[in-house]
């Protein structure tokens, strides 16, 4: 009777677990960073760079989220990316309108969602194929649309891109007396927004608990009345939309386009979703998690630069590192938990 | 009477190419009653289970649930018309919550209303006795739990007729227990259940009515306080008990005083619970027993190809280890699979290379075996068991089934085995081919190797046997040889002595 009067706690879902587990050793390693190395740390604008650097990156990391709780994988995301931006800073540099670059760049993520989403779900096609495949082709279209790189030079659009956000209390004062506030760029507004409206979807929202039904249990989720082949097209479809508005988040940040642009990005996002606690089997995944994934690489890779190893391959060896470190400790406190179930 | 009946499937008819699975079947189920559905491999019940399902559309015959036609299109249509299922394997998601797995798939809306469905899955949960919490992860529950929060999912969707299809495989006794009183409960509130199992013990300690099918089609329907248990084993297996005994005594055969080859104390596996066994040089013995009552488990665990959990194992009276079938094989054990077209042959390789796979394996990858070597053994095996292929480098899947299996007892031949385990060699295969592969179980046994020998056939097993280990619900029950190998003797042992 207690459960129908009494509220008992319940212990932590797989979800909610390695979700706070990253939460804490980002924590841990955010303060060590501030009293073992100082300097930039110490400023909250550190934390702002590290979003303002990264909202591409975390809303396309949202994306690969959805898809990997579904239990697929999206590889095109970084591709896409690219070629929204160049797609975008060529219309607008012919005379375009910002509103309708917009609805190009949604367009396009929405156009390689929907045609990888067909393939994978109802053609059955491996998504890890059919996404490399979108991978290549959007990286061919970019490279096709201009080999050289191009920088915006449209009005309207140069003032969305300057416009930042300043929050004087949050900022700091210079040594001549200045008080420097903190900038963050429109960008971290669009992927905050994108998080939120991600974890109401996922929480709150029948397609999004399909999503955990689907990668939980594919043949359970068919038995248990979910029409499996368009949850599966819907997970697919929103990871290309969000690929769109990361391309346009991206040209709001660098200003122009590039055809090596967000190369290794999708890599970076599997990087993120997975340190945030996302399984790759599916199932299991969180995007609060995958926010917090994108900035504890983001400050491995900080940390590795401010302790003087700047070359570049030392970021790639960290995160290599990083991610495996990560990954065994899901599969060891996954295991250690459903050992302790079974008896 | 007739007011009380809930479900009617009268005169099914189902063909699969070549196969008249179900031949004018009828079943009849009544409100508030458990009725077991009952046969061995091959007899058709879980056809019909899926007729009534629609996983399978029926090609003749008429469905009526309340005395109402019905035409059963696909397994939601079957739920939508009050008729539900609980599988063997769990169709639930355990990453997602008690209440969720009750309500997901089925909500309306595109809002999840977790405040509401918890405190109705709660009060479901209560009102049926299931002792879980409608916020805990399905995952964390026990398998007897999940499976009754799939009933709570049934029991929620109305159902009027629930289908177990064999629940108790993975339970416990206790969770078999806190199952059997919930399908009392749901009894008692007058919805009708279909019980397919193989354990006839809880058929008999649940179990209002008894249909058994055999072949495709109906053998009868009998109260089971009325049906003894040896005679429901003789409806099944289809032998009169009559009839067993006029057979007559099977001649004696001679017991080879050898030394023992192979020898297991408490030998236990992850599927098979612990037994003692033992095996002379030259020996020829079985496992008999209904299907799923652990007669395959236990020779998987001898050949260690699940994973084995305790016992003590002497070959030749020397302490060995035997954890997974490579050191199996070291011993001079042989294993051919049950399921050849799983765990046996690989389709796409030849003749050929099927044949010399176990040898290569023992030799280690570093001895590779020339090819012409590969070639002799080939075409000596081919013609020693007459093996019907176009040439050695045929592909395996072309062949017909009693060749495949001869391909497969060629494979572990060539490697000499002291001691052979066959699970089912002759399943499915011609008389011709298995009276071949008979014919050369004895010979075998003649040069001196050990064989165990398994097959759903007890007189193909009499004929070869001379020791018969009866096995019923996963326990050794008996052990036969001598005068009291004869079908009757073995039918008793099966359904439990007392007859």
């Amino acid at each position: 009777m207690k459960n129908l009067f009494g509220k008992r706690k319940e212990p932590l879902t797989n979800t909610q677990l390695l979700m706070t587990i990253t939460i804490g050793i980002f924590v841990v390693m955010y303060i060590l960073a501030m009293t073992l190395l100082g300097g930039g740390f110490l400023h909250t604008q550190q934390i702002f760079d590290m979003l303002n650097d990264n909202a591409s990156l975390i809303i396309v990391s949202c994306g690969l989220t959805i898809v990997m709780i579904g239990g697929g994988i999206d590889i095109s995301v970084g591709a896409v990316t690219s070629l929204v931006v160049m797609s975008c800073v060529l219309y607008l540099n012919n005379g375009g309108n910002v509103f309708v670059s917009i609805l190009l760049a949604l367009g396009i993520g929405l156009g390689f969602g929907l045609v990888q989403g067909f393939l994978v779900s109802y053609l059955e096609i491996q998504p890890f194929i059919v996404t490399l495949a979108g991978m290549f082709f959007a990286r061919g279209m970019t490279t096709i649309l201009s080999v050289n790189p191009q920088k915006v030079d449209h009005a309207a659009f140069s003032k969305l891109r300057d416009a930042k956000i300043e929050i004087s209390w949050l900022g700091y004062t210079a040594k001549n007396g200045n008080v420097v506030p903190a900038r963050i760029e429109l960008g971290v507004v669009v992927a905050l927004a994108c998080i939120v409206l991600v974890f109401i979807l996922l929480k709150y929202l029948r397609l999004g608990r399909n999503f955990y039904a689907m990668g939980g249990n594919q043949t359970s989720a068919l038995m248990l009345g979910i029409n499996v082949k368009r949850t599966r097209f819907m997970s697919y479809i929103l990871s290309g939309l969000l690929s769109g508005i990361s391309g346009f988040v991206f040209m709001m940040h660098t200003g122009a386009g590039n055809a090596t642009n967000a190369a290794g990005m999708e890599m970076n996002a599997i990087a993120s979703s997975i340190i945030g606690g996302t399984l790759l089997t599916g199932g299991v995944g969180n995007v609060i998690g995958t926010l917090f994934g994108t900035l504890t690489l983001t400050t491995i890779k900080k940390i590795v630069v401010s302790s003087g190893l700047n070359d570049p391959w030392w970021q790639s060896i960290t995160t290599g590192g990083m991610l495996c470190f990560f990954i065994l400790l899901q599969s060891v406190v996954l295991s250690r938990r459903s050992k302790g179930k079974k008896s | 009477m007739q007011e009380n009946v809930l479900l009617q499937m009268s005169h099914i008819e189902k063909r699969f190419p070549g196969v008249l699975a179900l031949n004018n079947v009828d079943f009849t189920l009544r409100k508030g009653e458990i009725h077991a559905l009952m046969g061995e491999n091959g007899a058709g019940k879980s056809t019909l289970i899926k007729v009534l399902t629609g996983v399978y559309q029926m090609d003749g015959g008429e469905i009526t649930v309340e005395g109402e036609p019905i035409v059963i299109k696909s397994p939601q249509d079957a739920q939508n018309k009050g008729i539900s299922t609980v599988y063997q394997e769990i169709t639930l998601c355990p990453n997602l919550t008690v209440a969720e797995n009750m309500f997901i798939g089925r909500e309306k809306g595109e809002w999840v209303r977790h405040k509401e469905y918890e405190k109705r899955a709660d009060e479901i949960l209560t009102q049926l006795g299931i002792p879980a919490r409608s916020t805990q992860q399905l995952g964390n529950c026990s398998l007897a739990v999940q499976q009754m929060v799939a009933i709570a999912r049934a029991v929620d969707m109305k159902c009027k007729v629930l289908i177990l299809d064999e629940p108790t495989s993975s339970l416990d006794d206790k969770e078999v227990n806190m199952l059997f009183s919930l399908m009392r409960d749901l009894k008692g509130q007058g919805v009708g259940i279909i019980f397919v199992t193989h354990f006839l013990e809880q058929v008999y300690e649940v179990s209002d009515r008894i249909t058994v099918l055999r072949n495709g089609e109906l053998v009868g329907e009998y109260l089971t306080e009325e049906l003894p248990q040896v005679e429901l084993v003789s409806k099944m297996i289809g032998k009169e008990l009559e009839e067993l005994s006029s057979l007559g005594e099977t001649e004696e055969k001679n017991i080879v005083p050898s030394e023992v080859f192979y020898e297991a104390e408490g030998l236990s596996s992850s599927e098979a619970l612990p037994f003692d066994f033992s095996i002379r040089k030259g020996e020829v013995n079985g496992f008999t027993g209904l299907l799923g009552s652990g007669r395959s488990e236990s020779v998987r665990a001898i050949f260690g190809a699940d994973k084995v959990n305790g016992g003590t194992v002497k070959i030749k009276g020397q302490p060995v280890k035997i954890n997974k079938p490579v050191d199996a094989m070291k011993h001079g054990i042989g294993y051919l699979a049950e399921d050849r077209k799983r765990d046996g042959i690989i389709a796409e390789l030849s003749v050929r290379e099927n044949i010399i796979l176990a040898l290569q394996v023992m030799n280690g990858m570093f001895k590779p075996i020339s090819r012409s070597e590969q070639e002799a053994f080939a075409d000596e095996y081919i013609k020693v068991l007459n093996i019907k292929t176009a040439g050695r480098e045929t592909p395996v899947g072309s062949l017909s089934g009693g060749n495949q299996q001869k391909v497969i007892l060629a494979r572990w031949l060539l490697t000499h085995p002291d001691y052979l385990i066959l699970d089912e060699p002759t399943r499915g295969i011609d008389v011709g081919t298995k009276l071949e592969i008979q014919k050369l179980v004895l010979k075998l046994a003649e040069e001196g190797v050990s064989v165990t020998f398994i097959s759903s056939e007890v007189e193909e097993m009499l004929r070869t046997c001379s020791r018969l280990i009866v096995m019923r619900d996963r326990h050794i029950v008996g052990e036969l040889k001598g005068k009291d190998l004869n079908q009757t003797q073995v039918m008793k042992t099966i359904a439990g002595g007392e007859a």
